[in-house]
């Protein structure tokens, strides 16, 4: 049994003691500061990245895995206790986990949360284990043009899961796609909208955006209401576990969670976020059990399956980084950056060439996720604290917090006028009713669909038709426009404004 | 012709005008051919598609009734000044700005600015509590970012540390 050698080969690199220690402290320090509301996983590993420059390499990757973890939890629990995503993937744990903490219920909604990640952290683990080396050949007859109708078909996805009007969620991609393309295009060097301005030349920071557009508009927004309009839940937290009737309900949604994040996060550009929203979608489509909460108010399937699901993608998305050395989303790109500064070109040869690295990262990525559900149930108190201070202690911190983080990423002054302004952004398209989702996915596809367009099209020579030349770029093409008529059926169209109004 | 939905006419203004600057700045780049993409015709590309999302997003909010006309609503400008100018200060603070020889105060000075300014984005300002909440978040993040994590930061003023 190959699995089995290769399994206990990683087991044997990461249960020493000193790289049990690396996994716990990086579990601790990414849940600590992943809690802090508006600070998410790239913020958290572009802190941390320094402090592993010292580690032998091996180390330094687990310790940075435990990181990603720990700020993937905390980011959770952020966005069910304070309603504010610390990342993108937790957008939709948000909308239910949030309404679930209003109505007293913060506890069971954590714990779905935790068991659902850590259920599915376990699953991803092992098809990264199988299925590395095998889906290695799928992902290889992906061409460019199929990387390019594989972002159409994820953009569209979130076309349809934002809420409201299907027009203006377009518009908000095309804005985040046309954003992301601000910097030095790699191909000719031309540094586009960049006004002559050296910081620009880099092109906009992802944090940048996220955090103005997610952390200060939102405070702003939450400002604007009087203080006894504003939503702040006062409810009295009750019971850590779920009910039995919980369990019932959010074991088969955590089972499809981690099913679908394990499919998408294997494929490029999708990753955890692109799960969480289809996982989201695909609970709210399916039929509510009698006397059932509805979406949108506090439902514990809302949180189990879009948490199940953005664990696992996160999970299976250190694929394409492992096997084709292609990183499927800022994080991964940190984690790029990292395995440089060791010596270590990811991509196929990883896996030949240095061996007890791989399945060493492997088998502590589970170590990780056991150690989090260990420091994380007992800790949930800690967390709950969190809503007995005051909305007017708290935002000041957060503003303070997010302003470090930004300032922290790249030292420079100048990325705190740049958040500013996504402040104000973020405040517009709030007041405007544009939801910012769709956005943040343009913007950080806009330069890799853009790549991919290209070198798709100078293979054919300039001819548009080889994307529906192509079977397997046709497919996902077809998929796409399937999933826009189908939304855009009359009976369809009227249910999806239904489901999507809010109080 | 009256406007039917004041926030997607707006919208829709936006989308048009901002899609129409980055097509216009497009074309300022090589734009290339199918074949040889020039750094210029995916912007130009999408620069058109979102000023077209755009008008049509505004023409829809001029036909289609919607029950309150959907009104934008009152801009906070308080806590959006206070917040934006909180940030803003804690930059200038902690930097300091070498053109208008602003000199750099570090980041306990900042922390304190950035306190202060943004509690006043809420209802209730009490002076004493909030001196309070930038001493504790002061040293806490002093503790945190400086000491344990180690971010590089100006900590102190310049002109003590020189």
């Amino acid at each position: 049994m190959d699995l089995f050698n290769n399994l206990a080969l990683g087991f044997s690199v990461a249960f020493t003691l000193q790289n049990l220690a690396y996994a716990f402290v990086g579990c601790l320090l990414g849940t600590l500061i992943g809690v802090l509301p508006g600070v998410g996983p790239v913020a958290t590993i572009a802190m941390l990245l320094p402090a592993t420059y010292a580690l032998p390499p091996v180390a330094a990757l687990i310790m940075l895995a435990g990181i990603y973890y720990g700020a993937q939890y905390g980011g959770s629990t952020t966005a069910i206790l304070v309603n504010l995503p610390g990342e993108s993937s937790s957008v939709v744990t948000v909308i239910d986990g949030y309404q679930m903490a209003r109505n007293g219920r913060a506890g069971p909604a954590l714990a779905a949360a935790g068991l659902g990640s850590f259920f599915a952290g376990c699953v991803g683990t092992l098809i990264l284990a199988a299925f590395a080396a095998p889906l290695t050949e799928v992902a290889f007859k992906f061409g460019p043009a199929e990387y390019f109708s594989l972002m159409v078909l994820g953009l569209i996805g979130a076309v349809v899961l934002a809420s409201g009007s299907l027009i203006k969620a377009v518009g908000m991609i095309l804005l985040g796609l046309l954003l992301g393309l601000v910097g030095t295009d790699v191909n000719s060097g031309v540094a586009r909208y960049s006004f002559d301005i050296p910081e620009l030349t880099d092109g906009i920071g992802f944090i940048v955006v996220a955090m103005g557009i997610f952390g200060y508009g939102e405070i702003i927004h939450n400002l604007s209401h009087p203080e006894d309009k504003r939503e702040v839940f006062t409810g009295k937290v009750q019971g850590l576990m779920p009910t039995k009737e919980d369990f019932k309900r959010l074991v088969p949604a955590v089972l499809r969670g981690t099913a679908l994040g394990s499919a998408l996060g294997i494929l490029p550009g999708g990753g955890a976020l692109l799960s969480a929203f289809a996982a989201y979608t695909i609970e709210k489509k399916t039929k509510l059990k009698p006397g059932e909460v509805p979406f949108g108010k506090g439902n514990i399937r809302g949180v189990a399956a879009p948490e199940a699901a953005n664990n696992a993608g996160s999970q299976t998305s250190f694929i394409p980084l492992l096997t084709l050395g292609i990183p499927p989303n800022a994080v991964m790109a940190l984690m790029v950056g990292a395995m440089t500064i060791h010596n270590i070109q990811p991509g196929p040869q990883v896996m030949t060439s240095n061996p007890q690295l791989f399945w060493g990262l492997i088998a502590s990525m589970w170590i990780g996720n056991l150690m989090l559900v260990i420091l994380n149930l007992p800790l949930i108190g800690i967390w709950i604290k969190l809503l007995t201070v005051p909305y007017r202690w708290l935002f000041p911190a957060i503003v303070l917090f997010c302003a470090i983080g930004v300032y922290s990423t790249n030292n420079n002054t100048w990325d705190i006028w740049m958040v500013a302004l996504f402040g104000v952004v973020g405040y517009a398209f709030i007041k405007l009713g544009c939801e910012p989702a769709p956005l943040l996915l343009g913007f950080i596809l806009g330069p890799m669909m853009e790549e991919n367009l290209r070198r798709a099209l100078l293979l054919s020579r300039g001819d548009w038709s080889v994307l529906v030349t192509r079977p397997l770029s046709a497919t996902l093409l077809a998929m796409a426009l399937l999933l826009l008529i189908i939304v855009l059926l009359p009976a369809v169209k009227k249910q999806r404004e239904e489901a999507f109004v809010e109080d | 012709m009256k406007i039917k939905s004041q926030k997607d006419f707006v919208s829709g203004l936006m989308f048009s005008i901002i899609g129409a600057a980055f097509a216009f700045g497009a074309t300022k780049y090589s734009l290339g051919t199918g074949a040889r993409m020039g750094p210029g015709y995916f912007p130009l590309l999408l620069g058109v598609l979102l000023c077209i999302v755009g008008v049509v997003v505004a023409f829809k909010a001029l036909v289609v009734e919607t029950a309150d006309g959907e009104p934008i609503g009152k801009i906070a400008w308080k806590p959006l000044g206070f917040i934006i100018g909180a940030n803003v200060l804690f930059g200038i603070l902690l930097g300091g700005l070498p053109g208008l020889k602003i000199p750099a105060m570090g980041l306990i000075v900042a922390i304190y600015g950035l306190v202060l300014v943004a509690s006043l984005a809420g209802d209730r300002f009490k002076l004493r509590e909030v001196l309070v909440l930038a001493t504790v978040l002061a040293v806490g993040s002093y503790g945190a970012f400086v000491m344990l994590l180690k971010l590089q930061f100006p900590v102190w003023p310049t002109f003590i540390t020189n």
